[in-house]
């Protein structure tokens, strides 16, 4: 029986080494391998956690073998009468007291964390409106698709996430249709998009981290939300503070749809009023649409969230939406010939936002309100409403 | 004399035996082999789902399946496989241990086990009526009120039923261990097995009725047009979140409290040595159950719910280490300086000890809130709570299902077999679970149908598929054991492990259906072993031998139930195309059997209730020559 113990413990031992050199998994989506500082913060509270936890593994493990071994029948022999011990005091003291120890160890980081982490005041002015001097970002996540809007700078885009680096990102999170959560492991935790009301928080990404993944991250939904929730895959491209103002300028130059240049995408243009327009906008405007807005499509990383970005990818994507997101609100909505499908998609991949085409100036007289500084209509006033209960 | 006759008897009889019954030792059989039923099932689901992610972009399930075989093997695992399951043991022993003839409410008992028999058939009729439900056992407001068709409303009337059922069972033990006690049978002498049963089922008084509400603001919902979780109509799907890990949270300690019970009693009778610190048994016992309603919304850390929630749940779950801690080390001290005998339930107990100190200590890690950010809905969540439940629960079913199959058929399941399959069983276990710790803290989320090849998931998941095949091999091995001992049919005599300890040991086996010829006297904590050491070995009577009172069989039970049964088709497709019904049924064509189903079947199961409550039913005395002539021949057999 010793044998079995002994190899038990060395094919697990085997098996932990093996785990720990095939690494900490990939930094673009690994919480092992934080990008930034609240995911760090998260990280080393693991790590602490873990410490503590395989102490106490230890202790018991050793414990425990050592009782078994030495306390076999097969070594005692079958007349030994093993003498019956009610309790022992001071042991039973030392079983409890030394966990409680442990435990306030661990519960005093968690606590501070958890008040650190949770403080979004920052994101919102004292009249309760976004504050423009942070980043802050609307998530509405839908089945099974992200929209970001950028309220101060009155920009939408969808499936690509674009943030700074090295500064807090806020999130205002809301689910549209079911509850989904908003989850970017290499940054940090999750938060879940409640559809009763909107959840703050705040991730950082760090400018070397970015440099690190080619500047991008993957996101994911975190909840269950239906049969295509496994694909609900977003990305995140952390840009340096001055790209990241520049590339919303570019989308705030959008200001009417980019025309097609070719004949194909010309007729998809006509044809795409015709049957998408309803839910899918070209200008990076409209929070809350039926579709993802579609301005910058050409530039995106992925087709439907997970494929590669390419046209025939597209084009399947148009042709059989249920095949390759079974559940999706697109499927049926829509009568196309496989020719103007090909034509749509024509269309699409000429939705560029030209780099550098925005004014810098003209970005942050929008996050200013046009230079008085008071009052801004453009937002919703109703996020900003919800934002304090969701706190 | 008894037995010749049960031999005689036809196949109809046995059945209409069994559906009669009101003795807890048969209604325990019930419960073995539904649970064993379900717990296979829920199992071929599991391998299910290894299949489909041994490989990625696999298309072995499609994504809507996948959701509903995850959300049947969660909701079967935990209702209709371990929970009954545990029943079954509650049922076979308590009684037994505590020195009574049967429970306090012999006709509640069958009526539990009918409503959990009829909801759990209900349930998984779903797989041949238009889909299973599909929004994960949690199943979660929002989604499961979008769900289209009648997945959800499977899952909401087959868990009322069978929750009813259980909460009935918890309800009877309650009753049960505290009036039924024999003379001498203190508090503080019952078994541990006995006190995690009375705690695990105060735990069901009081954590079923949230349950039971949440499941009802669903199906009318679903089913009668209110609007609770309907957001747009001002409902709150947060609410149906909390109801349901209010009683989802303290679950987790009524499937887990029995458990440490069966294996409090294993080490004490296999290490040949008394409990130790069986008062800190017993406080911790208690203390696990009060902290378990504390504790809800660490499930819920990332809804939003603020920091100062999240910081007291936060505090007050990594306080329950401290009472399964003493728990943990009381039984290394028990063993230690004992005298080991490697049975397979000892070996399941043995190791239960390390792996379920690994769950444990994972679930210590979830308490630090901002660290769960990044496990919540992960793998390592997966991870984690099959740990619990597979490295606690289960391994406590199978010792349990070895340890107490005496008592149950008096024959005993074969070694050799039982020790394959515990070692095929326990390196799958953790070939399965372990590395599922390290796909979640590499970001994988836990319910997807499929991952993206180049995210570095693939190698883990197909470990984790190989340990699943290798717990399959071992359950197909205890099947075959189960079927082997069955046919060979080898009758074992009183106290076949030789080492019992506790009353029900020393009952004549196969026991009598009146359990107790003349109820026990206890005189100390494990009175069968206080008599093997200082008296004759035999339990001394505490009355002198006269007629005794037993209840009557009854099929009311079933036929309860199966009006509830019935009825709840009714309700199901009561909305079907009806305008103020939801999105997700009121597109299907309207039945208009639908209601006058809801009544036949409501009314049957109130004629039964009026049946039992108007028409007498006083039992019968069994006849002290009957016990005398029992008595007799079991001293002729035993010389």
């Amino acid at each position: 029986m010793k044998n079995h113990w002994m190899k038990a413990r060395w094919i697990g031992l085997i098996t932990v080494l093996m785990v720990f050199l095939s690494g900490c998994g990939k930094n673009h989506l690994s919480t092992l391998r934080p990008a930034g500082e609240v995911g760090q913060e998260q990280f080393n509270l693991m790590i602490l956690s873990i410490i503590i936890m395989l102490f106490v593994v230890a202790v018991v493990t050793i414990l425990f073998t050592l009782a078994v071994v030495r306390n076999r029948r097969s070594k005692r022999g079958e007349d030994f009468q093993p003498k019956d011990v009610a309790s022992n005091h001071t042991l039973e003291v030392i079983w409890t007291a030394v966990p409680i120890v442990l435990l306030i160890i661990l519960a005093v980081p968690t606590v501070y964390l958890v008040f650190k982490q949770a403080d979004t005041s920052a994101s919102v002015t004292e009249d309760g409106e976004v504050n423009p001097e942070e980043t802050v970002i609307n998530v509405r996540a839908y089945q099974y698709w992200w929209e970001f809007e950028y309220p101060a700078e009155g920009v939408v885009t969808s499936q690509d996430l674009v943030v700074p680096t090295d500064t807090r990102v806020y999130f205002n999170l809301l689910g549209a249709d079911v509850k989904h959560s908003f989850w970017i492991p290499a940054a940090g935790g999750k938060m879940d998009t409640n559809i009763d009301g909107i959840n703050s928080f705040y991730l950082i990404f760090d400018e070397d981290a970015a440099e690190e993944t080619d500047r991008l991250f993957y996101g994911k939904c975190a909840e269950l939300c239906g049969p295509s929730h496994a694909l609900m895959d977003f990305k995140v491209t952390a840009l340096a503070e001055e790209d990241y103002d520049q590339w919303l300028a570019d989308m705030q130059a959008i200001e009417e749809p980019v025309q097609a240049s070719s004949e194909d995408a010309q007729a998809g243009q006509e044809i795409f009023a015709d049957s998408c327009m309803g839910c899918h906008a070209t200008t990076s405007t409209g929070a809350g649409a039926m579709g993802p807005n579609l301005t910058n499509f050409a530039d995106r990383e992925l087709i439907a969230g997970y494929l590669e970005h390419n046209e025939e990818n597209l084009q399947e994507w148009i042709r059989d939406p249920e095949t390759l997101k079974p559940g999706n609100k697109m499927t049926g909505t829509y009568d196309l010939t496989d020719e103007e499908i090909e034509l749509v998609s024509a269309y699409l991949m000429e939705l560029s936002v030209e780099e550098g085409s925005g004014d810098l100036e003209a970005l942050e007289e929008s996050r200013h309100g046009g230079g008085d500084g008071e009052s801004e209509d453009e937002e919703s006033p109703e996020d900003d409403e919800d934002e304090e209960e969701g706190n | 004399m008894a037995q010749t006759s049960a031999q005689k008897k036809g196949v109809g009889s046995v059945i209409w035996e069994y559906l009669t019954t009101v003795d807890h030792k048969k209604i325990a059989i019930l419960y073995l082999i539904a649970g064993g039923f379900f717990f296979v099932l829920g199992g071929i689901e599991a391998m299910l789902i290894r299949i489909q992610l041994a490989v990625p972009n696999n298309d072995f399930l499609s994504a809507g399946l996948f959701n509903e075989v995850i959300t049947m093997h969660g909701t079967t695992m935990i209702f209709l496989a371990a929970m009954p399951l545990l029943f079954a043991f509650m049922n076979a022993t308590v009684p037994l241990q505590i020195g009574a003839r049967d429970v306090a409410f012999p006709f509640l008992n069958s009526l539990g086990v009918w409503l959990f028999i009829f909801g759990g058939i209900f349930l998984n009729l779903s797989w041949f009526m238009g889909g299973a439900p599909d929004a994960g056992w949690t199943s979660y407001a929002s989604l499961s009120i979008a769900s289209p068709g009648h997945g959800i409303d499977f899952y909401a009337l087959g868990l009322q039923i069978s929750g009813a059922g259980t909460l009935i069972s918890g309800i009877n033990f309650v009753t049960t261990i505290i009036t039924m006690r024999a003379p001498g049978m203190t508090y503080m002498r019952m078994p541990l097995m006995t006190w995690t049963t009375l705690v695990a089922s105060v735990l069901i008084v009081f954590a079923f009725p949230p349950l039971t509400i949440g499941i009802f603001l669903l199906m009318f919902d679903r089913m009668f047009g209110s609007n609770f979780f309907l957001v747009e109509a001002g409902g709150n799907t947060i609410i149906w979140e909390h109801l349901f890990w209010i009683f989802g949270h303290p679950e987790v300690y009524i499937l887990i409290l029995p458990a440490f019970g069966i294996f409090s009693e294993i080490f004490a009778t296999f290490a040949r040595k008394r409990l130790f610190g069986y008062s800190a048994m017993v406080f911790a016992t208690v203390l696990i159950g009060f902290y378990g309603f504390m504790v809800w919304a660490h499930h819920m850390f990332t809804v939003g719910l603020g920091p100062v929630a999240n910081a007291i749940f936060a505090v007050a779950t990594m306080a329950i280490a401290v009472p399964t801690g003493i728990k943990i080390f009381n039984w290394i001290a028990t063993i230690w300086g004992g005298s080991i005998e490697f049975t397979t339930p000892m070996l399941y107990a043995l190791a239960f000890i390390p792996s379920f100190t690994m769950g444990g200590v994972t679930g210590i890690m979830q308490a630090a809130a901002p660290a769960d950010y990044q496990y919540h809905d992960s793998y390592f969540i997966v991870a984690h709570f099959h740990y619990v439940i597979v490295g606690g629960v289960v391994f406590a079913l199978l010792a349990g299902l070895h340890y107490y199959w005496p008592l149950m058929f008096a024959t005993m399941l074969n070694e050799k077999l039982g020790k394959i399959t515990f070692w095929l069983f326990f390196f799958g276990f953790h070939l399965t679970f372990l590395i599922q710790h390290f796909l979640g803290l590499w970001g994988m989320p836990r319910r997807v149908f499929t991952y993206l090849d180049g995210q570095g998931y693939n190698a883990a998941n197909m470990i984790s598929t190989a340990g699943a095949f290798l717990m399959a091999v071992a359950v197909i091995v205890l099947v075959v054991n189960i079927i082997m001992t069955i046919a060979k049919n080898e009758r074992v005599g009183m106290d076949p492990w030789g080492d019992g300890r506790t009353l029900e040991w020393s009952l004549p086996l196969p026991v009598p259906y009146y359990n107790f010829a003349q109820i026990p006297l206890i005189r100390g904590l494990d009175p069968y072993w206080v008599e093997k050491k200082e008296g004759n070995g035999k339990m001394l009577p505490s009355e002198s031998l006269t007629d005794f009172h037993m209840p009557n069989n009854s099929i009311l039970p079933v036929v309860m139930s199966l009006g509830l049964f019935i009825a709840a088709f009714g309700a199901m497709f009561f909305p079907d195309g009806k305008d103020w019904a939801i999105d997700a049924v009121s597109g299907l064509d309207p039945k208009p059997w639908a209601l006058p189903v809801l009544i036949i079947g409501l009314g049957t199961t109130f004629v039964a209730m009026g049946i039992r409550s108007w028409k007498d039913d006083l039992g019968y005395y069994v006849k002290k020559e009957e016990v005398e002539k029992d008595l007799e021949e079991l001293e002729r057999g035993g010389k």
